[in-house]
């Protein structure tokens, strides 16, 4: 019989390895899957790990890995601070889409005037579009005390009806023969958020996922507001005598996370998307949920976790191309790697013990 | 704009239609958070219910087997959920969402085959005179058997929690687990049947779409019902026959929207769609004020430490 001891710590060297940990098991069942898919598993999780890196079109590849990777980290970071401290936003997909809205919105109002202030604004614009977005369900568990879980949930399913009624009515492209969509961004100079170095990749967006993983290292480690998140989050009772208002709590967590979700919206329309359109949301603010978790709600882990999943995403686009794997096995891959990670946990929490006999 | 086309009685006919997979979903996760447990992945087990019932239909020709696959589907994934928050004692929050990440890239896997078939077709309920009635027969005597199926589950779910001893220890558990505990009762085991459970519904809520509401396969399909089944569960104050009010209500709600985009009413139509999701919203906020009901032990995970 085995049973589970709680620790009275939890185990530090458990907390850095059970990510790893649940990449491998992700790998091996993930290899299965794809075995039972009718694909080589080896050559498929190669194909995923290894061609984006150092496989011969790498070249092409590597900085896909930055525009991957930038809007994940970016929401992810966000996400993780609320996480921490059991405020969950789980509506970040809606808070990406306002965010882009609201962003291209402002850029193409000044269409086709050319000047340097309009790409600042645009950010601003964004930045704000994700954090009112956001601050529906933060007001509504403020002063009303409804879920915000669900309320943000709900909120995704209506920024999804909004961007449909703004790619074909408000922001549509006077100039697109009907098409749906609004202007592209790309060829407005003035409101483009281009590569920063030619053809590597780095855009203003993966400068301002770097500005937030060191934002949030610094908040959580060096700052009031961050010893309060982590405070809520570890001891609720602690932190309540500890004079934490969980109503600022929420706000802050909440703003914030929807802020960085519209400043990742407002790099991705402005910048590799470069259009508003029906299908411009590709599901980052669910995917940015695993990142979170997967970094550990740890800056840093946040930082390689969204290299992680950028590595899975583009991966995927290959071996969908050369191996003909669905796109939905990387899906299911990345909900499994969720899977491993959350079971592992227990490591980290619990020892496991063999005991002698059943205990009542 | 001709609201005169909308007739009444089809209009509660297929608001009853509507509301069954919300129904089917929410009183499935009822029993299970009076259990204690908040699953979050309804919307997951729900669009793998829906797949595995079109798939088992299509392949077998048979749509009630179609249901007891999803069924099947549903629970099998609901004991992942099982692993994650009773085995390794994960947070269940968590876990949910993983169970609808995980579901929703599972089912469009599973579907890939399935885009653009059309599903053998339910038979309905055709009494000899009362289907012929006038208002009463659409209304009452000619849907599809699952609808009644959802209506009976509702009573037979209130009546267990009510009136049977299964039920009480049931709530016992949902309420204080370490009471429950200490009286001898095997929380775990009965949380994971009471998962299973809700797995099952779920499953079953799914199919319904995939087989009768729509009926089709597509990604995606449920776009946010589970959801709207978890909100449900708040508005009914976790009791089943306010479940049953709530899945007509908003099943209301989504009819009448669909019937104003047929009529060409000047609201363009993705407002139209939305609001659906935004009466949650609103109910929900109307609702919230009142928790007393929540049971008590709703979300905490239990680990006996002997």
């Amino acid at each position: 019989m085995i049973v589970l001891e709680k620790r009275p710590q939890p185990s530090r060297a458990w907390s850095m390895a059970t990510p790893l940990v649940a990449v491998l098991a992700t790998m091996f069942f993930g290899g299965l899957l794809f075995a039972a898919l009718g694909k080589n598993p080896v050559e498929a999780i190669g194909t995923i790990f290894w061609e984006p890196l150092f496989g011969e079109y790498a070249f092409y590849y590597r900085p896909q890995l930055l525009v991957k990777g930038a809007p994940l980290v970016l929401i992810a970071i966000g996400l993780s601070l609320g996480f921490r401290a059991g405020i969950w936003n789980i509506g970040a997909e809606g808070q990406y889409i306002m965010g882009a809205i609201v962003g291209a919105g402002v850029g193409l109002a000044f269409y086709p005037m050319e000047a340097f202030y309009i790409f600042p604004l645009m950010v601003i614009a964004g930045a704000f579009g994700g954090w009112a977005w956001a601050m529906v369900p933060a007001f509504l568990k403020v002063r009303f005390g409804t879920n915000e879980i669900l309320v943000s949930l709900m909120m995704v399913y209506v920024a999804e009806q909004l961007l449909a009624s703004m790619s074909l009515g408000l922001l549509k492209n006077p100039e697109g023969f009907g098409f749906p969509g609004s202007r592209n961004l790309q060829s407005y100079a003035s409101a483009h958020n281009a590569e920063l170095i030619e053809g590597s990749g780095m855009h203003w967006g993966v400068v301002a996922a770097l500005i937030a993983v060191i934002f949030a290292y610094v908040l959580l480690n060096r700052h009031m507001t961050g010893f309060h998140i982590r405070l809520t989050g570890e001891a609720p009772r602690a932190a309540r005598f500890a004079g934490v208002k969980p109503a600022r709590l929420i706000l802050f967590c909440l703003g914030v996370s929807g802020a960085l979700a519209g400043l990742a919206g407002l790099f991705e329309v402005s910048g590799p998307s470069g259009q508003i359109s029906i299908d411009f949301n590709v599901g980052y603010g669910f995917t940015a949920i695993i990142v979170a978790f997967l970094g550990r709600l740890h800056p840093v882990g946040i930082l390689l976790a969204g290299g992680l999943m950028a590595l899975t995403y583009i991966g995927g686009e290959i071996a969908q191309g050369s191996l003909g794997l669905p796109a939905a096995a990387i899906q299911v891959f990345q909900g499994m790697l969720l899977f491993f990670l959350l079971a592992l946990d227990l490591l980290t929490n619990y020892r496991i013990r063999a005991a002698r006999k059943e205990v009542a | 704009m001709d609201l005169s086309a909308i007739n009444p009685v089809l209009l509660v006919a297929s608001l009853m239609v509507a509301a069954t997979p919300l129904l089917l979903a929410a009183i499935g996760e009822l029993v299970v958070e009076r259990a204690g447990v908040l699953n979050l992945g309804v919307e997951g087990m729900m669009i793998v219910g829906a797949i595995s019932g079109f798939a088992i239909a299509v392949e077998t020709g048979s749509p009630w087997l179609g249901f007891i696959g999803a069924a099947v589907g549903g629970a099998i994934l609901s004991l992942l959920f099982v692993v994650l928050t009773q085995v390794a004692l994960a947070n269940q929050v968590a876990s949910g969402l993983a169970l609808t990440l995980f579901g929703l890239g599972l089912s469009a896997l599973m579907g890939q085959s399935y885009v653009g078939i059309k599903p053998p077709a339910m038979g309905k309920l055709d009494l000899p005179v009362l289907s012929d009635l006038p208002v009463v027969g659409p209304i009452l005597f000619s849907h599809d058997l699952v609808l009644y199926l959802g209506i009976a589950l509702t009573a037979a779910v209130w009546w267990m929690l009510k009136h049977s001893r299964a039920g009480l220890i049931l709530r016992a558990v949902g309420e204080n687990h370490d009471a429950a505990h200490a009286l001898g009762y095997k929380v775990i085991r009965i949380r994971v049947m009471a998962i299973m459970f809700g797995g099952a519904c779920a499953g079953l809520g799914g199919a319904y779409i995939s087989l009768i509401r729509v009926p089709q396969w597509t990604e995606g399909m449920t776009a946010g019902v589970g959801w709207i089944a978890l909100a449900l569960v708040v508005f009914a104050s976790w009791k089943p026959w306010r479940a049953l009010l709530g899945a007509y209500l908003f099943g209301g709600v989504t009819v009448v929207q669909l019937n104003l985009q047929a009529a060409g009413v000047a609201i363009p139509v993705e407002y139209l769609a939305m609001s659906p999701y935004i009466i949650t919203i609103l109910v929900l906020v109307i609702l919230s004020a009142d928790k007393s009901s929540a049971p008590a032990s709703l979300g905490r995970t239990f680990h006996a430490s002997h």
